[in-house]
């Protein structure tokens, strides 16, 4: 569904992607981790063309995004994508945020559009704060809107940069609820996160990088038990070590 | 001749000149000036400012060094190349009214748009990342997202430049335009004995002017923070 051919990124003459190619799978749970400045919040936008590439091909479902004359705004609304800011437009309700798109871009009535955003609203849990604005909100509760918000254009793919990055300890556990159902209903998913819990009981396969390069790539349970590369394995001791101490 | 003399014989010819025998001047033909100068200076600031930060370079450059040249250059100059130079290379005179109203639309209209161009970068990145990610155009994108929120935030800068422009109508003297300083001026050069007075008099009434404007914005503003709070309470309570 996603493919990576031979992709090059950089930033001035920092090599922020280093030859990565890769495929995921349609109903594919993926999860990337790395140390930070590893590249992989670089990778995840460069999925929806946030951040433009070099050199090599992205190819979603067989076109080649990063084309010019690509109907871009398009193609976007066909990948969801949840930031770790959240992002919320703060100036519209928590229903606003998530008609907004549907509204101006699928040119559907306002009352089918509600209809729609309460019931993904629903789906988070959060239908009862629908009139509420953003400041109103937890970090928790403004995650799960703004998952709802991505499910608007009702895409087959979603993207998380570090979704749980920003909160508070005690709302990740809500986020990540919302994440794993997701993820059972079978939903495309590329997610960027540090959560070892989150990646072992739902993904199918974990990409570790770092220095802008994919250096291993695995089931959950091969990467956590058996990490090959040492950089991996450093990495592994590493969340391990600051998971125990927080 | 006694000063109560002066304002009992020229009020009226302070207030609206030579009106309705000659042409409208004064204090009115100032508010006139101002306003229309606001009314239009605001909308091609915006599309200015918008054009400053939008992705298309055909449209970004152009707009760009427009902006840097009239920056660069008092307003009293682009009144005298608009009066004097325009009409040579086009062959039209225009009169002192249009003139004025153009050149300070110009002039305005840039520093607006550095204004609206401050107001677009002041918020976070992710807020346009965020609205383009779920499809929207670049043009929906400030306009359902960027602009309602850069908006608050530009109004006391915007405030600041209608101010400024309520003053700059004064240049219209320099090419004859007969508002309120012109006026004063006539006055002061048929009385000649209360110079002044009669300048106290036309700065007072700029005063007044910018004070009411600027009470007014503040009257606004405070207004709608109100509103947004009693907004929030009233969805905390029900």
């Amino acid at each position: 569904m996603i493919r990576f051919d031979n992709v090059n990124k950089w930033y001035g003459q920092y090599h922020a992607l280093v030859n990565v190619s890769e495929t995921i799978a349609k109903g594919e749970v993926v999860v990337v981790c790395g140390p930070s400045g590893s590249g992989k919040s670089t990778l995840i936008r460069t999925i929806n063309r946030l951040e433009p590439i070099d050199s090599g091909r992205i190819l979603f479902e067989n076109e080649d995004i990063h084309r010019r004359g690509l109907d871009i705004n398009l193609f976007r609304s066909h990948i969801g994508f949840v930031f770790q800011q959240f992002n919320l437009f703060p100036h519209l309700t928590a229903l606003q945020n998530c008609t907004i798109a549907p509204m101006h871009l699928k040119r559907v009535g306002k009352k089918e559009a509600h209809e729609r955003a309460l019931a993904l609203l629903d789906r988070v849990g959060l239908a009862h704060k629908a009139h509420a604005l953003p400041s109103e909100l937890s970090g928790g509760q403004q995650q799960r809107v703004a998952i709802a918000r991505a499910l608007t254009m009702q895409p087959p793919v979603m993207l998380f940069d570090e979704p749980t990055s920003a909160l508070d300890p005690e709302m990740v556990g809500e986020v990540l609820h919302v994440m794993k159902s997701l993820a059972r209903d079978g939903m495309t998913m590329v997610v960027v996160t540090h959560e070892m819990g989150f990646a072992r009981e739902v993904t199918d396969r974990v990409l570790f990088m770092d220095q802008g390069e994919i250096l291993e790539r695995g089931t959950p349970d091969a990467f956590f038990g058996r990490p090959e590369h040492p950089r991996a394995r450093q990495f592994l001791s590493d969340i391990r070590i600051s998971a125990v101490a927080a | 001749m006694t000063l109560s003399d002066v304002i009992s014989t020229y009020w009226l010819y302070f207030l609206i000149g030579r009106f309705p025998q000659g042409p409208l001047g004064g204090l009115a033909l100032t508010l006139v000036l101002a306003t229309l100068g606001l009314m239009l200076a605001l909308p091609v600031g915006l599309l200015l400012g918008l054009a400053r930060v939008s992705p298309w370079r055909a449209l970004r450059w152009p707009i760009t060094a427009l902006i840097f040249v009239v920056r660069g250059t008092p307003l009293l100059m682009v009144v005298f190349w608009a009066y004097f130079f325009l009409p040579g290379v086009t062959g039209i005179q225009t009169g002192q009214f249009p003139t004025m109203l153009m050149a300070l639309v110009l002039f305005d209209s840039c520093y607006l748009a550095e204004i609206v161009r401050a107001g677009i970068l002041g918020l976070p990145r992710g807020q346009g990342e965020s609205a383009r990610s779920l499809g929207l155009s670049w043009l929906a994108t400030m306009r359902l997202v960027i602009l309602p929120q850069a908006l608050r935030h530009m109004l006391p800068s915007l405030v600041n430049q209608f101010i400024s422009t309520i003053k700059e109508t004064s240049l219209g003297y320099i090419i004859g335009l007969g508002e309120v300083s012109f006026v004063a001026t006539q006055i002061n050069t048929q009385v000649f004995i209360y110079p002044t007075a009669i300048y106290l008099i036309l700065g007072l009434t700029y005063f007044v002017l910018c004070f009411s404007l600027s009470r007014f914005a503040f009257w606004l503003e405070r207004r709608s923070t109100r509103q947004s709070a009693r907004n929030a309470s009233a969805l905390v309570t029900t």
